[in-house]
């Protein structure tokens, strides 16, 4: 029988898997890609919440599935516009290394 | 309208130089020239009529509590002082034409004495204090910018400043005393408050206090003691000036508003005895500076203060007409002597101290006589004016105060002998120098206005000439008498002069005391360095520690420090800030959920 924790676990490992990439990889693709993942794992916990939230009515709760929709629209975005930012700084810089952009400091 | 052409022609020549001919130097003395010869003629037109009125109008109103009028008074005393202040002006302007021919800043110098004359003549027309008030700080301004003209030397820029600051202490009483006479009585203009002091009088110490105040006003612009000490440094001025401003009219103002408001000033026994011995300290105080002086215009400033002493002391004596009188006589001769000596210093190419000159008077024949003719009014030696007007204010402290008497006469024994003193070292004997032997006459713009001054100066005193002028001062019982002494006191004077002077090459007494003023500059800075510099270091310990330090300093530096504390974690690396801010989350999380 699987559980509403089994499912958790899983998103909480997938959530730090996409953290420590995010911390730790230098390349700027691979950090938006972690990032993705992070998301996933958020998706994936709030589906969950919807399949064992059951109404009165023997429904499950789909507010939370809309909200996971709405985050898989506003990420997609978000990995269009951070590509574009991606691309541009590219042809800036010549890199996508993170220890080379190092501008943002007193 | 005449009165305002009076007063408006010689405004209309300095905004007209000030602001089109200031570089057309021939056309900007002319312009000065041709408004003050006008403002002459329309001051003897305004003299010859009897019942003339100006165009008055309101200034400011505020209902029921202040009204300041813009209105004219035009009264015997006015229409005199209208007609010597622009006559005396007139031909000092002339005689300016010779005197700065050369000087640079002719333009500015013509603006500056066009602006004076506006100033003077308000302050004889004015009907109010307010407007009275506002002239006679004009007057001080136009004597700032005069007596500073030759600002490029240190001395004059300072003497400047000096004559400022001195005459404003005054100036402040004169302003505290207006308000207490405008508190008491509601309003502002002579007239009205004349009739309003007399339920005033149970209040005796407030209306003393408010004369005294207002006598402040004329210690400082007569320079009278303990303010004098402005009036000998404003010598640093070209001598026109200190012949027009700071011997014949400005210094006369303060003299002339006395007279103006005699009638609060009377009403004060005590404020009256103050006014009289200020007059006499001054008087006998000048007189003995003045012998130990050696620069032949510093002599004659300190004569001027001496003076000025006789007329204050008469207005103390409650005796408008002798002291207008002998302002009347002093204008002329004191211009006189002080354009005669300008006309030494320029033919001597600005030498003025009296042991390098001797014998002039066969090279500058027109100089020494009516130079001679000054100092004989000066010493109040028959039958030049002088001697009427100083014998009037004579006679009037012998039937009032004897101990005044007495210091009057002192003072007039040492006028005789510090002005023959004068005579004797600058233009008889040998000339000492170089400079002195081969200097000659001045040219005719100068020697003129001179000798028309001498006349004036001969027969300003006879009844027959001063009665179209002035009410003169009665005639006493003892008029014989006094005169006597007086004359006496002349002949000792000069006697004494003559024989210590006479064909002596340097001065043969050294009285420090005298040389040094009778230390009041050196107590002055003691007193300013001791009061008013103690307090500003004081105050400047408080801005720089407290505020500036403490407050400012404390305020920035907090800011600036945390600034530098919170700079420790920009380090830049994207992932760094990162892990802060998952750090953040956790204890967020941690605060949120264990809490």
């Amino acid at each position: 029988m699987v559980t509403l924790g089994d499912y958790l676990i899983v998103s909480g490992i997938l959530f730090t898997i996409g953290f420590a990439g995010v911390m730790l990889r230098r390349n700027l693709i691979i950090i938006l890609m972690s990032l993705e993942l992070m998301l996933n794992a958020a998706n994936l916990s709030l589906v969950a919440f919807s399949r064992f939230h059951v109404q009165q009515s023997g429904l499950p709760d789909y507010n939370a599935q809309v909200f996971v929709f709405f985050i898989i629209t506003v990420a997609a975005a978000e990995v269009a516009v951070g590509l574009a930012i991606l691309v541009a700084l590219y042809r800036a810089r010549q890199t996508t290394d993170v220890k080379d952009i190092m501008s943002l400091k007193f | 309208m005449l009165p305002w052409y009076v007063l408006l022609l010689p405004l209309g020549s300095a905004i007209a130089i000030t602001l089109f001919t200031l570089r057309f130097k021939a056309l900007s003395s002319s312009i000065s020239v041709a408004a003050v010869l006008g403002s002459f003629v329309c001051s003897c037109l305004v003299f010859r009529q009897s019942n003339i009125s100006a165009p008055a109008s309101t200034w400011i109103e505020i209902s029921g509590v202040f009204k300041v009028p813009v209105g004219f008074v035009l009264d015997n005393l006015s229409k005199t002082m209208l007609v010597l202040v622009s006559g005396v002006g007139s031909l000092i302007h002339i005689y300016s034409l010779g005197y700065m021919r050369e000087d640079e800043g002719k333009s500015r110098y013509f603006a500056a004495l066009s602006l004076f004359m506006f100033a003077m003549l308000g302050v004889v027309l004015s009907n109010n204090f307010v407007m009275l008030f506002i002239f006679w700080e004009l007057v001080g301004f136009t004597s700032y910018v005069l007596i500073g003209h030759w600002f490029e030397r240190d001395a004059a820029a300072d003497a400047a400043k000096k004559a400022f600051i001195t005459t404003r202490i005054g100036d402040f009483g004169f302003m505290v005393g207006i308000l207490m006479v405008w508190a008491s009585t509601g309003s502002v203009v002579f007239a009205e408050i004349a009739p309003r002091l007399s339920p005033l009088t149970t209040h005796s110490a407030f209306l003393t206090i408010a004369a005294l105040l207002i006598f402040c006003g004329a210690v400082g612009k007569s320079a009278q003691f303990p303010l004098h000490v402005w009036l000998p440094d404003a010598m640093e001025g070209p001598t026109p000036v200190s012949a027009l401003i700071h011997a014949a009219t400005m210094v006369a103002a303060g003299v002339y508003m006395l007279v103006r408001v005699a009638f609060i000033i009377q009403t004060s026994q005590t404020a009256l005895l103050v006014v009289a011995w200020v007059g006499t300290i001054t008087a006998v105080l000048a007189a003995l500076i003045a012998t130990q002086q050696s620069d032949i215009k510093r002599i004659l400033a300190y004569s001027t203060l001496s003076q000025l002493g006789y007329m204050v002391m008469a207005v103390g004596l409650a005796s408008n007409e002798a002291a207008m009188f002998h302002l009347f006589t002093h204008a002329f001769f004191k211009a006189l002597l002080f354009l005669a000596a300008g006309s030494v210093i320029v033919m001597l190419h600005h030498e003025q101290d009296i042991w390098k000159m001797g014998g002039l008077s066969r090279n500058l024949p027109i100089t020494f006589l009516t130079f001679a003719a000054g100092a004989l009014a000066l010493i109040g030696c028959p039958p030049f004016s002088g001697f009427f007007s100083k014998d009037a204010i004579l006679a009037l402290a012998y039937e009032r105060n004897t101990p005044i008497f007495v210091l009057g006469l002192l003072t007039a024994f040492l006028t005789a002998f510090y002005v023959v003193r004068l005579l004797v070292v600058a233009f008889l004997g040998r000339p000492r120098s170089e400079i002195a032997r081969q200097s000659k006459e001045s040219p005719m713009v100068m020697t003129g206005p001179l000798i028309v001054l001498a006349f004036l100066a001969t027969v300003g005193g006879f009844t027959f000439f001063a009665r179209n002028f002035l009410a003169l001062p009665m005639e006493k019982d003892s008029a014989l008498f006094v005169p006597l002494l007086a004359i006496i006191a002349l002949i000792f004077g000069s006697g004494l002069a003559i024989a210590v002077y006479r064909n002596r090459a340097s001065e043969p007494f050294d009285i420090k005391i005298l040389r040094r003023l009778f230390y009041f500059d050196e107590f002055y800075s003691w007193l300013i360095n001791s009061t008013q510099e103690r307090l500003s270091r004081i105050s400047a310990f408080f801005d720089r520690w407290i505020i500036d330090t403490a407050g400012v300093g404390g305020a920035s530096g907090g800011t600036w420090g945390a600034g530098a504390l919170l700079r420790l974690i920009q380090v830049g690396n994207l992932q760094a800030y990162l892990f802060l801010f998952g750090l953040g989350i956790v204890a967020l999380i941690y605060f949120a959920v264990f809490h």
